[in-house]
C-alpha cells in the first residue's frame, strides 16, 4: 500500500502553490507583530510591561500600510485556487478591523495595565483574534472560513473570561465559549452536507454547482441553513444571543467593546461571502431565514434594551438590535443584481459607522466608570456638570446609534432603507416598516440615557473632574471623528460600501449569473 | 450474519453521524455539567468528521480529508482553552453547574 501511495505520489509533480507576499503583508506584519509582543513580555521586567501595548498598537497601524499600497495597486489578488482573495471589499473590512483593533488597544492600556490582567498575553490574545479576522475578510472557502472563525473567536473565548479571580468573568468565558463552540459545530456539520453535494470547498465553485440538481434538494437547503445559523450565534441575532448580554457584562470592558463590534463584523463578513459568493442562487433558503432573523433581532434586541438599568448590559442588548438592522439587507439580497449591489453597500457601510459609534460609546463607559466604580446608567446623573466633554461626546454616539441626521447613524440607516425598499414587494416594505418602528423604540432608550447625562442631578454630590487618560482621549478623537465625517459627508461611507461591491461583480462576471 | 449479508452504503455512515450530531446538539442542551456539556460538544464535532470523511471516499476527493485534519487540531485548541475555563471555574466552586452560573442575567 506505502509503495502504491508513492508511486501515485510521484506521477503527480508538485507545484508550489503561488504566494503574494504583497497581498498577505497585512497579515504576515500582525503574526510578526504578536511574536514580537510575546517575546518582549517575556524578557521585561513588571516596570516596562507597557511596551506590551504599545508595540501592539504600532503593529496594527503597520498592518494598515499595505491596505493603503494595495488600494492603489487597486487589481484583486487571488490565492490557492480562489480560496484566499484579496479584493477591495476584503481591504475595506481589514481596514475596519484593524480601526477596531487599534481603538481596543487604545481603550485597554488603562484598564489592563491598572486592573493588573497579565499585559503581554493580553495582547499576543488580541493581536491573533485581529490576525482571524483579517484573514476572514479574504476567506472564500469553507475551511479558510472556519479556520479565520476559530482563529478569531478561541483567543476571544479567553479574553471574554480574562478576569478570571471574578466568579462574573469565569461565567462570560464558559458561556460565550459553549455557545461559540456549539455555533462552529452546527455551522462545520452545514459544511460538510454542503462540502458532501457540491464536492468542493470553494465559495464560487459551490455557488455554481448549487444551482444543479443537488441545489434543489433539502439536504442543500438543511446545509445552507446550518452554516448561516452558526454565524447567527456570531453575530448573536435572536434567537442565537443569549450569551451575548451575559458575556458583554462579565467581561473586560475593553474586550466587549471589541467583541460587540469587531467579533460581530466578522460574522457580517462570513455571512456576506457566503450569501453572495455561495449560496446565491438559493435566496428562497437564506432569504426568509434572514428576514425573520433580522425582525426578531431588532425587536427583542430593542425591548429587552428598554429596560435595562446597566449601562453595558444597554449597549450588548442595542448591539444585538443593531445586528438585525444590518441583517435586514441579506433577507432580500436575492431579488437581483441591482438589490445585491445596495445590499452589501448597505451592510459594509453601516459596518464601517457602526464601528466608529460604538466603539466610541464604549470609551466613554470606560472613562466614567474610572470614576463611578459603577455600571449602573443611574450613577451617569449630571454628567454635563463636572465632565462637558465626556457628556457631549456620548451625546453625538447615542444619536449617531440612533440613527439621526447629521451623525454617521442615519447613512447607515438610510442605506439599509434604501437596500431593502428597493428589492420592491409586500416582504420588503413590511421589514421596512419593522426597521422604521425599531429605529424609533431605539430612540427611547439611548435618549433616556442622554436624558440622565444632561437632566438628573448627581447622585453622590460628587462633582470632581474625571481625569482622562490620553489614550481613551485618543480613542474618543479618531471614533467622534469618523461618526462626525462620515455624518456630514456621506460619501466617504458610501465610497468605502461602493467599491466593496466587487465581492459580488467577481461572482456574476466569471460565472454569467 | 445479518452484518455480513447487509452491504454497507455510504448512507449507512451519513445516518450514523446524523446520530452522533443529534445526540451531542441534544447532550449540550440537556445536560448541565460543563464537562459533560464540554464532551457533547466534541461529539457534534466527531460526527461532522465522519460525514467528511465518508463524503471524501464517495467523491473520490481527498480534500474532505484534509478537513478532518483541520477540524482535528481546531478541537485540541478549543479543548484546551475549554478546560481552562472549566478548570478556573471549579476550582473556585467546586462541583458548578451550568446552572449554579447565573449571577448575569436581566
Amino acid at each position: 500500500m506505502p509503495a502504491a501511495v508513492l508511486a501515485a505520489v510521484q506521477q503527480v509533480p508538485f507545484t508550489s502553490p503561488l504566494l503574494d507576499w504583497h497581498a498577505l503583508a497585512p497579515e504576515v506584519i500582525l503574526t510578526a507583530t504578536l511574536v514580537v509582543v510575546l517575546l518582549v513580555d517575556l524578557f521585561t521586567d513588571e516596570h516596562s510591561k507597557w511596551l506590551a501595548s504599545s508595540l501592539t498598537g504600532i503593529g496594527m497601524l503597520a498592518a494598515a500600510v499595505p491596505l493603503l499600497t494595495l488600494a492603489v495597486d487597486g487589481s484583486p489578488r487571488s490565492m490557492f485556487d480562489g480560496a484566499y482573495v484579496v479584493d477591495d471589499f476584503a481591504l475595506v473590512m481589514k481596514g475596519v478591523f484593524l480601526l477596531a483593533g487599534y481603538v481596543t488597544v487604545l481603550l485597554s492600556t488603562n484598564y489592563i495595565a491598572e486592573g493588573d490582567y497579565w499585559e503581554g498575553e493580553y495582547y499576543v490574545l488580541l493581536a491573533s483574534s485581529l490576525l482571524g479576522m483579517t484573514v476572514m475578510a479574504s476567506a472564500r472557502d469553507l475551511i479558510t472560513i472556519f479556520l479565520a472563525l476559530e482563529l478569531l473567536s478561541i483567543p476571544a473565548y479567553l479574553l471574554a473570561g480574562w478576569r478570571k479571580r471574578e466568579l462574573t468573568g469565569n461565567e462570560a468565558g464558559l458561556k460565550y465559549y459553549l455557545m461559540g463552540v456549539f455555533a462552529s459545530a452546527v455551522m462545520l456539520y452545514g459544511m460538510s452536507l454542503i462540502f458532501g453535494g457540491t464536492g468542493s470547498t470553494v465559495l464560487a465553485v459551490i455557488g455554481d454547482r448549487l444551482d444543479g440538481s443537488f441545489g434543489e434538494s433539502p439536504v442543500a437547503a438543511l446545509g445552507i441553513v446550518f452554516v448561516l445559523v452558526g454565524f447567527g450565534f456570531k453575530v448573536s441575532a435572536v434567537p442565537f444571543h443569549n450569551w451575548a448580554p451575559d458575556t458583554y457584562e462579565g467581561a473586560p470592558t475593553p474586550i466587549t467593546a471589541f467583541l460587540s463590534v469587531a467579533s460581530k463584523a466578522a460574522g457580517f463578513v462570513a455571512l456576506l461571502e457566503l450569501i453572495f459568493v455561495a449560496f446565491y442562487g438559493r435566496d428562497d433558503v437564506y432569504g426568509p431565514l434572514m428576514w425573520v432573523l433580522a425582525a426578531l433581532t431588532m425587536t427583542v434586541g430593542n425591548l429587552i434594551a428598554l429596560r435595562q438599568t446597566n449601562i453595558v448590559r444597554l449597549f450588548a442588548y442595542s448591539s444585538v438590535a443593531q445586528a438585525g438592522f444590518i441583517l435586514a439587507p441579506l433577507a432580500l439580497a436575492g431579488h437581483g443584481a441591482d438589490v445585491a449591489d445596495d445590499a452589501i453597500r448597505a451592510v459594509v457601510t453601516y459596518l464601517v459607522i457602526y464601528t466608529a459609534m460604538n466603539l466610541g460609546a464604549f470609551a466613554v463607559i470606560l472613562a466614567v466608570s474610572r470614576k463611578t466604580r459603577s455600571g449602573e446608567i443611574s450613577s451617569w446623573g449630571g454628567l454635563f456638570e463636572y465632565a462637558p466633554g465626556l457628556t457631549v461626546a456620548m451625546t453625538i454616539f447615542l444619536f449617531a446609534l440612533a440613527g439621526i441626521p447629521p451623525l454617521g447613524g442615519w447613512f447607515a440607516k438610510f442605506g439599509v432603507f434604501k437596500a431593502v425598499l428597493g428589492a420592491g414587494g409586500a416582504s420588503a416594505s413590511l421589514l421596512a416598516v419593522v426597521v422604521a418602528v425599531n429605529s424609533v423604540i431605539a430612540l427611547y432608550y439611548y435618549a433616556g440615557v442622554a436624558r440622565v447625562m444632561w437632566f438628573e442631578p448627581v447622585p453622590d454630590e460628587d462633582r470632581t473632574p474625571i481625569r482622562l487618560p490620553v489614550a481613551i482621549g485618543v480613542a474618543l478623537v479618531i471614533t467622534v471623528a469618523v461618526t462626525v465625517v462620515t455624518g456630514i459627508l456621506p460619501g466617504t461611507a458610501g465610497r468605502f460600501g461602493d467599491v466593496a461591491t466587487d465581492l459580488f461583480a467577481a461572482v456574476t462576471t466569471t460565472t454569467g449569473r | 450474519m445479518i452484518l455480513a449479508a447487509t452491504p454497507i452504503s455510504a448512507s449507512w455512515y451519513l445516518g450514523l453521524s446524523a446520530l452522533l450530531f443529534t445526540v451531542g446538539a441534544v447532550g449540550l442542551l440537556v445536560r448541565r455539567n460543563p464537562l459533560v456539556m464540554f464532551m457533547c460538544v466534541e461529539l457534534m464535532l466527531n460526527a461532522v468528521n465522519l460525514t467528511f470523511v465518508t463524503f471524501a471516499r464517495e467523491l473520490d476527493d481527498v480534500g474532505g480529508q484534509v478537513v478532518v485534519f483541520f477540524v482535528l487540531v481546531v478541537a485540541a485548541a478549543e479543548v484546551v482553552i475549554g478546560l481552562g475555563i472549566i478548570v478556573g471555574i471549579l476550582r473556585r466552586r467546586p462541583g458548578a453547574t451550568a446552572d449554579d452560573l447565573s449571577l448575569l442575567k436581566g
